[in-house]
């Protein structure tokens, strides 16, 4: 159970190697958390040791974001493991090469389906976790990619605009559940994911999401962009007639 | 109300008095004669009960289990034996509007009279008078409850003590209270004689709450916080005993228990999201409080509900700090740990914090009741809003003094410590736990704050 000022007992990253998803769980971790669970398929790179302190027990656990059919006994198992979930954090994801998806649509697929389907399986196995707890926190990582899809990477931004529909409609649905659910739509983010990439307008580190992140979570709010301007940017970019918004500098 | 088939119930999300961190739960409705079947109908996450959900924090909420509302019950009074049995349901309120005109008050009153009397038990709350009279618990006679196995007993002082003082503070934990049976204060008038002492520095305050607190029946002292320098701490010290017939001028003679308690206006449903509380309106309201108050007045004769319920006065206040809540921070700490008391306030008034209530109080000895708060010495209450960042680590630091010097946190406050605060502040814990293993083993009982603090 949290406390009246967010502090979480327990926190969940699904992604655990995610830099994003870490950087937000670094700015939820406070000495009233007890237990961190970074859960990926290689639990032996998830560097537990990052974030040991005194008095907080950190798990590292096998999860497969593509097996969609062992989400809700993986959570089920957490809960019996380390009680009530208060935070779960959904951040792994694939950008993929938008060159390997042209010539082998397979490729596209297995993307599609880690973000988009083990996404939607990993929530709602959570969310039936926290109702039945009546309380509880999700924080799903959407990526501005998903407002408008751009010839770079539409098969990705495609991903995330699904996940991103989804978790609105979570949120919706669990409103008066006690549960609540955090999208996050983070811009061009330097991390290992980008590394080589072109950076684009408005770049951001993944601590600045993590912060951002954290604070919007405390304030109840449905959705952060980070940073916060890119609110703003797609707010326009969303009108932009489609031949311009192909040749505009995007990255 | 007859018996009913069906129990009436609704999902919601709750919170307590403070706003913070609200978990869904079924809402049932229940009283006398449908608690068996409400309890028999709990589900895995159990049940607890709730009154007037005053608690700041989550003592009265159970995410994903129930949540049961008993219905006010009946108030009979015995002016023989000087006592009153109430149904566990009634408000402190409705208490009052029936005894005070019949020449008595309750043994105690917190600063709001919208709590029940199961929740009054409960948290075994404390008056203006606990350094003469103690807490609620001392003063109850007889406990009607209903056990997880549904059987009900009636337990006292010399009544099966151990499940009775484990009741007594405990949270609605042991067991569905359903009726309360409480000693009653005789009166002569409805009216508190009240001296009013405005005092420009902490010294000042705590000295002269020292030395009058014998004298007085009541007595509590405001501080300002967000006075800088020496000033840090002044407060207004109020002081007060019931007033018999004589000091009445002749028209209140006429009608010395005469008796109204009414709200004179309510906080509108839509505060700014951020509330309307800051260092710039609370200094200001601070200034004002202080120099409203005179530099010496004696006898003035107040209302019950002017002395002991000011608060109450505006409805809905709590939407002040908005919508991310409040928290209070209450501690005790032993008289010869005042110097730990002097650090924290002078520490919170460095912070600056927007902070306009703020009670000081003195307490006397403790009950035998193993989760009760009160303890001899000085106890402090304090409000913050959530929405001030660091806050956690600020109050993480007061714990680590308070525990150091023998003190505690009240549960009724609670919104936020974690289980090894609250472990060391009752180092009773494992009694009060044998008995709830007794009457509750297989784990009926529980509430979002049980599940925080590892109560259950
Ligand atoms: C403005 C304000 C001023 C206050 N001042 C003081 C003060 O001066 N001194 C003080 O001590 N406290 C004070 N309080 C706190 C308040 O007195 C306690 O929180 C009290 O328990 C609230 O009663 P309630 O009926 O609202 O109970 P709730 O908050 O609904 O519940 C509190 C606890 O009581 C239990 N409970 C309630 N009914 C039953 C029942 N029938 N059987 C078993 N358990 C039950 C609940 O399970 C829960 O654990 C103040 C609160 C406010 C809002």
């Amino acid at each position: 159970m949290q406390n009246a000022l967010h502090e979480a007992q327990t926190i969940v990253l699904l992604g655990g190697t995610s830099e994003i998803g870490r950087a937000i769980v670094e700015q939820l971790v406070t000495p009233a958390t007890r237990t961190l669970v970074l859960a990926c398929r290689r639990p032996d790179e998830a560097n537990p040791d990052e974030f040991a302190r005194d008095g907080l027990n950190v798990v590292t656990t096998y999860f497969d974001a593509a097996a969609t059919d062992t989400h809700d006994p993986f959570v089920r198992g957490l809960a019996a493991d380390h009680g009530d979930l208060d935070v779960v954090v959904v951040a792994f994801g694939q950008l993929g090469d938008q060159a390997d998806f042209d010539a082998d649509p397979q490729a596209a697929a297995e993307v599609v389906h880690v973000n988009y389907t083990g996404a939607v399986t990993a929530c709602l196995a959570t969310a039936a976790q926290m109702r039945r707890q009546g309380h509880g926190h999700i924080t799903v990582l959407s990526s501005v990619a998903g407002e408008r899809a751009r010839a770079s990477n539409y098969v990705y931004g495609s991903s995330k605009a699904g996940i991103d529909a989804f978790a609105q409609g979570l949120g919706d649905a669990l409103q008066g559940t006690g549960v609540r659910v955090t999208v996050v739509r983070p811009g061009f983010v330097h991390s290992k994911m980008t590394r080589g990439m072109k950076s684009a307008p408005f770049a951001t580190t993944p601590r600045v999401v993590g912060e951002l992140t954290a604070e919007a979570m405390r304030k109840g709010k449905h959705t952060v962009w980070t940073p916060g301007i890119l609110r703003y940017v797609f707010m326009t970019l969303r009108h932009v007639p489609r031949p311009i918004f192909r040749r505009l500098p995007l990255g | 109300m007859g018996a009913r088939d069906q129990l009436e119930s609704h999902r919601a999300e709750l919170t307590g008095f403070g706003l913070t961190n609200p978990s869904g739960a079924v809402v049932v409705d229940i009283d006398d004669e449908v608690a068996a079947t409400a309890i028999k109908d709990l589900p895995a996450r159990g049940g607890i009960a709730r009154g007037l959900g005053r608690s700041y924090g989550d003592p009265a909420q159970n995410g994903g289990g129930h949540v049961l509302r008993l219905a006010p019950g009946s108030i009979v009074v015995d002016e023989q034996a000087c006592t009153a049995t109430v149904g566990a349901g009634v408000s402190l309120d409705d208490v009052l509007r029936v005894i005070v005109p019949r020449g008595f008050f309750v043994p105690v009153t917190p600063g709001t009279r919208y709590v029940t009397i199961g929740g009054a038990v409960a948290s075994d709350i404390h008056g203006k008078n606990h350094h003469l009279d103690g807490s609620f618990g001392n003063h109850v006679t007889n406990i009607r409850m209903m056990l997880a196995d549904t059987t009900v007993v009636d337990v006292g002082p010399d009544d099966d003590p151990e499940l009775f003082w484990a009741t007594v503070g405990g949270m609605g934990l042991t067991g569905l209270m359903l009726e309360v049976t409480f000693r009653l204060l005789p009166i002569e008038t409805s009216r508190i004689s009240v001296d009013t002492y405005r005092l420009d520095s902490l010294d000042d305050v705590m000295t002269e709450m020292v030395a009058s607190e014998s004298d007085f029946r009541y007595s509590v002292a405001w501080l300002d916080l967000l006075a800088t320098g020496r000033r840090v701490g002044r407060g207004v010290l109020t002081n007060g005993a019931h007033a018999v017939t004589d000091q009445l001028d002749p028209a209140a003679s006429n009608d010395p228990l005469g008796y109204a308690a009414d709200q004179i206006a309510v906080m509108p449903p839509l505060v700014p999201p951020h509330g309307v509380i800051n260092k710039l309106t609370v200094k200001a309201f601070n200034e004002m409080w202080f120099r409203k108050a005179p530099r010496q007045r004696t006898g003035e004769l107040q209302s019950i509900p002017t002395y002991f319920h000011p608060l109450d006065l505006v409805g809905n206040w709590n939407r002040v700090y908005g919508a991310e809540g409040f928290v209070q921070y209450q501690f005790h700490v032993p008289d010869d740990a005042v110097d730990t008391m002097v650090s924290i306030i002078h520490r919170l008034a460095a912070a600056q914090l927007p902070i306009f209530m703020t009670v000081l109080k003195r307490f006397g000895p403790g009950n035998p009741a193993p989760l009760s708060f009160p303890q001899s010495g000085w106890q402090l209450a304090v409000d913050i809003g959530v929405a001030h960042r660091r806050i956690g680590t600020l109050l993480g630091e007061f714990d680590r003094m308070v525990l150091a010097v023998g003190g505690r946190h009240y549960l009724a406050k609670d919104a936020s410590m974690s289980a090894e605060t609250f472990r060391r502040g009752y180092p009773r814990l494992a009694e009060w736990q044998a008995v709830r293993e007794r009457v509750d083993p297989a784990g009926v009982w529980a509430s979002d704050q049980s599940r925080r603090l590892g109560l259950t």
